[in-house]
C-alpha cells in the first residue's frame, strides 16, 4: 500500500525545489506547503488538480465527484 | 508507541486538521491512500498490524465501507465500525435504526415501481422529498409539489439512475424554519452542535448554507445521544430537522464526518476531540 508518513506528510520536510506543470496548460505550478492527494487549481488556467507525489513533483487533473463520495 | 493510520481517498482540509493534531500531539501516523490499495484477504499484510488504529476519511463511501470490514476481519482496530459505516451510509438503514430505537425520525415510505411510488407520494401528501438511499452533500435530492413533478424525477430515476435509484425513499417534507441542526457525537457525548442556515430548502454546507452556533439543550443532547447508540456509537455527525408539531426529528447520520465550517462558530477542536477518541479507545484495546 502507498503510505506517507508522519515525516514526510507535509511538504515542507523536502529540501529540493516543488516545481511541476499543469498537466492542461503547461503553466508551472508552485507545490510548497502542499499534500499528496490535496486539490490545488492552477492559478493560469484553473484546472482542479490533485497532487500526486511530491517526491517527484506531480499532479493531475483532479477525477470528477462520484455517486459514491460524501460523508 | 501509539501508531495511527488515517485512510483517505482525498485530503480535505478535515483530513489537514487531523494531521495537524497528530503533529501537536507527537504521534506518529501514515495516510493511506485508499486508491492504492491491495488487499489478500486471507493474508493479511503485516504492516497493518502495526497500527493501534485505523481512522476511515475516505470520501468514497464504498472504498472506506470495504476497506474496514477486511482491516475488521484482520482484528484491525478501526473508526467507525465497519457496522456502524455501512449503517449510517445507506438511508433505509439508517431509518430502520432509528425506529427500532424509537427515536423520532421523519415518516418515510418505501417503493419499487414509479405508480406505486406516487401512490405512496400522495398518501404523504405534497410537498414530499425523494432521496437516494445512498449518496451524500445533498446530491439528488428532490422536493416534489405535485404529481406533474413526482412523474418526472421518478421516470429519471429509473431511466436514469443506476439499481440503487430504482429503490424509491420517499421522506415526508418538514417545514422547517429556513435550517437544520447538526451535531457532532464523539462516543457518548455530543460534543457541539451547528445552525446551518440557508434560503434553499437543501441546508447543506457543501450546497452553501451558512453555519452558526446551536446551544446544546437536554432535549437535543439526549436525541442525539439515543441517535447515535441506534446506529452503534462513535465518531457521528447528526442531522436534526425542527418540525413544529412533533419537534426535533433525526434526519440522517454520518459517519465519516467534515466538520471544518463547525470549528469557529462552536468554539469546539472537533479534530482534537476526535483524535483522543481514537486514541483512547485504542488504548484501551491494547490492554485488553
Amino acid at each position: 500500500m502507498d503510505t506517507t508518513n508522519a515525516t514526510n506528510a507535509t511538504s515542507a520536510t523536502f529540501t529540493t525545489p516543488l516545481i511541476t506543470n499543469c498537466p492542461e496548460c503547461d503553466a508551472e505550478l508552485q507545490l510548497q506547503g502542499l499534500l499528496v492527494n490535496e486539490i490545488m487549481y492552477c492559478p493560469d488556467c484553473n484546472a482542479e488538480l490533485e497532487v500526486l507525489s511530491l517526491e517527484q513533483p506531480a499532479v493531475a487533473l483532479a477525477p470528477q465527484v462520484e455517486e459514491d463520495w460524501g460523508e | 508507541m501509539t501508531h495511527i493510520a488515517i485512510l483517505t481517498s482525498r485530503i480535505r482540509v478535515e483530513e489537514k486538521l487531523l494531521i495537524e493534531a497528530l503533529t501537536r500531539c507527537n504521534i506518529t501516523f501514515d495516510i493511506i491512500d485508499d486508491g492504492t490499495l491491495l488487499l489478500d484477504l486471507a493474508q493479511p499484510d503485516a504492516r497493518w498490524h502495526a497500527y493501534n488504529a485505523v481512522l476511515c476519511r475516505s470520501m468514497s463511501q464504498s472504498r472506506g465501507l470495504a476497506v474496514l470490514a477486511v482491516l475488521e476481519h484482520w482484528g484491525i482496530p478501526v473508526f467507525n465500525s465497519a457496522r456502524v459505516t455501512a449503517t449510517c451510509n445507506d438511508k433505509l438503514l439508517t431509518t430502520l435504526a432509528l425506529l427500532h430505537a424509537n427515536v423520532p425520525t421523519p415518516r418515510t415510505l418505501l417503493a419499487f415501481d414509479a405508480p406505486t411510488a406516487v401512490r405512496g407520494i400522495e398518501m404523504l401528501g405534497y410537498p414530499v422529498v425523494l432521496k437516494p438511499i445512498t449518496g451524500s452533500w445533498g446530491r439528488l435530492l428532490a422536493r416534489i409539489n405535485d404529481r406533474d413533478a413526482a412523474e418526472a424525477v421518478l421516470e429519471h430515476q429509473e431511466t436514469l439512475g443506476s439499481y440503487q435509484h430504482h429503490t424509491h425513499y420517499i421522506q415526508q417534507y418538514i417545514n422547517k424554519p429556513q435550517r437544520d441542526i447538526r451535531a457532532f457525537v464523539i462516543g457518548d457525548e455530543t460534543v457541539c452542535a451547528i445552525y446551518r442556515t440557508s434560503e434553499h430548502w437543501v441546508t447543506n454546507t457543501a450546497r452553501g448554507a451558512s453555519t452558526s452556533n446551536c446551544p446544546l439543550t437536554e432535549e437535543l443532547v439526549n436525541l442525539c445521544g439515543r441517535a447515535a447508540h441506534a446506529v452503534g456509537g462513535g465518531i457521528l455527525a447528526i442531522d436534526v430537522l425542527e418540525d413544529a408539531e412533533r419537534g426535533l426529528l433525526v434526519n440522517e447520520i454520518n459517519a465519516t464526518m467534515e466538520f471544518r465550517n463547525s470549528i469557529v462558530p462552536t468554539g469546539v477542536n472537533i479534530p482534537n476531540l476526535m483524535l483522543e477518541y481514537v486514541l483512547r479507545h485504542a488504548r484501551e484495546g491494547a490492554l485488553r
